[in-house]
């Protein structure tokens, strides 16, 4: 009964109280993963107690740019998003999918059974609840599931954190992706902190997270602490540091894919693949087979690809997108176009990290931007100039 | 997911670089299920898996026949299994070509190369129940005449009255005294009724462009008009996205698509 | 309009064209450029001018989705680009790319086929420009299919 009502009420946890919340998740049974600093960057990886937590940083990021830097006080989320994103988790970035055994005149294949790891991931942003979401509709939604994705996204407990600080490439407004966390949370707690107050606000979105919270001591929310995590969501809606036109989106990249800023942009474009990897919602791979040194055992494994690769798409005569421009444009066109035919949504969460680790700072917003403001361009005049 | 593992039960050299494989259901399975147009991801031990069409039936013993060129490793490792050796199956996948839509309407099939593997089941499944379906027309395109596959079956299949099969070869040298020419001059003499006709086309993008040119001139429109596309594949199952092709998932929108969904992407280089 | 009658003149495609007939010509003509990579046409676009070229060079390219763009021919200065615009359906089979900047005598094929139609021996006179043209493209066409210099079929089957 009092684990129903939890779902209704607004509750505050104390700072001091905080480890408690991941003591009773590794108690009952989850894996830590939150955030920490690490190679001057906040990235997700396992974590025990909150002084694993990045208190008192922040992050400045731009176009090629993600400098750490200190705050004036001891903010444990007071940043935006690192270069990691989830789905190093939930879809790995390496998984052996079967083994196969020679055996007399043939073979035989051993379907991977190792348990799905449980995690608890403690800090999801509401972009990053969106790609999850993303991921969902693409691995576990669509004609065919990834049974792996599923069990880890089954097993998988979320503590949401509403932003109270906008990165300098974030444009999660304009994709109406957040910054309010509004579902798909076990728990959600805003950060409020001011010199005389560190404490969290937290809602409870499921019963599982009713279940967690109900071992860490809180109390009620007042009207004023509801208010002032109201406030500090609203705070970082109006700081957004980019923004994306998205009326009409699709088809305007769609009837624009003679456009010259495609060769404009692959001029700077490395291709280096940067974005794909740091993009939360991005999931394609590739599989390798390989064999032992005596050819009698072989399995397959599956990584994490990238559309830039030369030959991520070809026919047997050769690549198919051989320029850069072609894949930079295929990138752009399936996160930002071609996604919401196949899955009802755009690709992109606004979480800005492709901005920020390109590193020639290559900004889609500016992009998209550039085609919309001469929509129908193409190269030359048709026919010749006189 | 994990390949069956099955048996080839017969393999046929058809031209010097491809093969038929036949292969027995998968252990357990009293039939393979499949539908015309749709692939097999077929896996050599150790080496790895390419997205292979069923070509057709074996007449007896239910085994599935894939026609398999060789062109990189692992095709080349399939052209090198024999009777009773093993092979992974995943599948079938894909999209079907418009058997059942066709029913009541003249059918007009246009293959090249390798191509008409992938349309032979349909030719099948038309003779099968060959009433159900106004005239049926298969023109073949092939590089050379030793590169015509399945060759006496198609030269029986010219000795019925019910079926047109117009072949041709790019270059020929020797006894072929058959038509040389492209494709396409096929269309301009075969005798079918634009509107009541639905045109099934498999071979290299460049002849399905130019045939589908030949047929629009024909009166042909573009709703009647189904294309098998294809592109390298990793998973078959929509989610290592290597397929793509446009907003399509060549494995499971695909391979077969309507032309007129597909006929802006088909202008764009390098979509 | 007297400098595009005399570059119509000086052209070697009008060689020896009756001054009467040049006249109809330049009605139907303009002096056109373009830039380095610019098409003149893409393949299935409506075959409604065609260019005789002044300066610079042109590739006619097929496109298949792993090939890229083969090159089947180029053309240069003094010769015609697009034969299509003459015959139903008057639609381009492939595409033409400017290697290099490329100036031409752009040719409004719509107002072209026009006059043709209603001054016969006009007609006469392109169609014997036209013809030969055409005849050499193809018998080329066939020298260029025939694969003449080596045997890939072969090499492919040493590769492996």
């Amino acid at each position: 009964m009092g684990e129903t009502a939890l779902q209704q009420r607004t509750l505050v946890v104390a700072r001091a109280d905080l480890q408690r919340l991941l003591d009773a998740l590794r108690a009952e049974g989850y894996e830590l993963i939150g955030p920490t600093v690490r190679d001057a960057a906040i990235v997700y990886d396992a974590i025990e107690r909150v002084e694993d937590l990045p208190a008192g940083w922040t992050d400045r990021q731009d176009g090629g740019r993600y400098r750490l830097e200190r705050r004036g006080d001891q903010a444990l989320f007071g940043y935006a998003v690192g270069p990691h994103s989830w789905k190093r988790f939930l879809h790995p970035a390496s998984l052996r999918l079967w083994r196969a055994q020679r055996e007399g005149a043939g073979f035989r294949v051993d379907a991977q059974a190792d348990p799905a790891p449980r995690y608890a991931f403690l800090g999801v942003r509401s972009c990053e609840l969106h790609a999850i979401a993303i991921q969902d509709r693409v691995l576990i939604g669509d004609r065919h599931a990834d049974p792996v994705y599923r069990a880890r996204r089954e097993g998988a407990f979320i503590v949401a954190l509403n932003c109270g600080e906008a990165g300098g490439t974030c444009f999660c407004v304009s994709m109406k992706t957040g910054p309010r966390v509004e579902s798909g949370f076990d728990l959600a707690l805003t950060e409020l902190i001011e010199p005389q107050r560190h404490a969290f606000v937290v809602r409870v979105g499921s019963e599982a997270g009713a279940r967690i919270l109900a071992r860490v001591p809180h109390r009620d929310a007042s009207a004023e602490e509801r208010a002032a995590a109201e406030a500090v969501v609203a705070h970082t809606a109006q700081r957004m540091g980019r923004e994306m036109e998205t009326e009409g989106l699709p088809a305007l990249l769609l009837r624009n894919l003679e456009h010259p800023r495609w060769d404009e942009v692959a001029a700077r474009c490395l291709t280096c693949g940067n974005c794909t990897m740091v993009c939360p919602t991005c999931f394609c791979t590739s599989v390798e087979d390989v064999t032992d040194l005596t050819g009698e055992a072989a399995e397959r494994v599956r990584r994490w690809d990238s559309c830039f690769t030369m030959d991520f798409s070809h026919l047997h005569g050769g690549a198919v997108r051989a320029s850069a421009k072609a894949r930079y444009r295929q990138w752009l066109t399936h996160k930002l176009a071609t996604w919401v035919d196949q899955f009802g949504s755009s690709g992109c969460v606004g979480c800005g990290r492709c901005i920020t680790w390109c590193p020639v700072g290559i900004d889609l917003t500016e992009e998209a931007g550039a085609i919309r403001h001469s929509d129908g361009a193409r190269k030359g005049g048709g026919h010749g100039r006189t | 997911m994990t390949p069956l593992v099955t048996r080839v039960s017969g393999v046929h050299r058809e031209t010097a670089d491809t093969w038929t494989l036949e292969l027995e259901p998968p252990a357990g399975e009293s039939a393979w299920s499949y539908r015309a147009g749709q692939f097999n991801m077929l896996y050599a031990f150790g080496i790895g898996e390419v997205p292979i069409s069923i070509s057709g039936s074996a007449a007896r013993g239910g085994a599935l026949q894939h026609t398999v060129r060789a062109v990189g490793m692992v095709s080349s490792a399939l052209t090198r299994l024999k009777r009773g050796d093993s092979v992974g199956v995943r599948g079938p996948f894909g999209s079907a070509w418009p058997v059942e839509e066709a029913a009541g309407s003249d059918v007009l099939i246009a293959a090249g190369g390798l191509g008409y593997a992938p349309v032979r089941p349909v030719l099948h499944a038309l003779l099968a129940r060959r009433e159900r379906y106004g005239k049926v027309i298969l023109l073949y395109g092939a590089r050379s005449p030793d590169e015509i596959l399945f060759r006496r079956e198609l030269e029986a299949w010219r000795g019925r009255f019910d079926v047109d099969i117009e072949v041709t070869v790019d270059h020929a040298t020797g006894a072929w005294r058959g038509n040389v020419g492209v494709v396409t001059s096929l269309v301009r003499r075969a005798a079918f009724d634009h509107e009541h006709t639905l045109a099934m086309l498999c071979g290299p993008e460049v002849m399905m462009r130019f045939t589908v040119a030949s047929l629009r001139d024909a009166g042909l429109a573009d709703e009647r008009m189904y294309l098998s596309m294809e592109r390298n594949m990793k998973c078959a199952l929509g989610h290592c996205g290597h397929c793509q092709f446009g907003a399509d998932f060549v494995c499971k929108d695909g391979p077969v698509l309507r032309y007129d969904r597909i006929r802006e992407r088909l202008a764009v280089r390098e979509v | 309009m007297e400098g595009l009658e005399r570059i119509i003149r000086e052209h070697s495609f009008f060689k020896d064209l009756d001054p009467k007939f040049v006249a109809l010509m330049v009605g139907c003509a303009r002096n056109v450029r373009f830039e380095a990579g610019e098409f003149l046409f893409r393949e299935g676009d409506p075959a409604d001018q065609f260019y005789l070229l002044r300066h610079g060079r042109v590739a006619l390219e097929m496109v298949s989705p792993s090939g890229g763009a083969v090159t089947f021919q180029t053309l240069g200065e003094g010769e015609l680009v697009g034969l299509s615009w003459f015959v139903p359906p008057y639609r381009w089979a492939y595409d033409a790319r400017a290697l290099e900047l490329v100036r031409a005598i752009s040719l409004d094929a719509v107002c072209l086929r026009r006059k043709l139609d209603e001054d016969h021996d006009l007609g006469y006179e392109v169609m014997q420009r036209f013809v030969p043209v055409l005849i050499e493209r193809l018998q080329g066409t066939r020298l260029q299919m025939l694969d003449v210099y080596g045997k890939p079929a072969a090499a492919k089957a040493a590769k492996r």
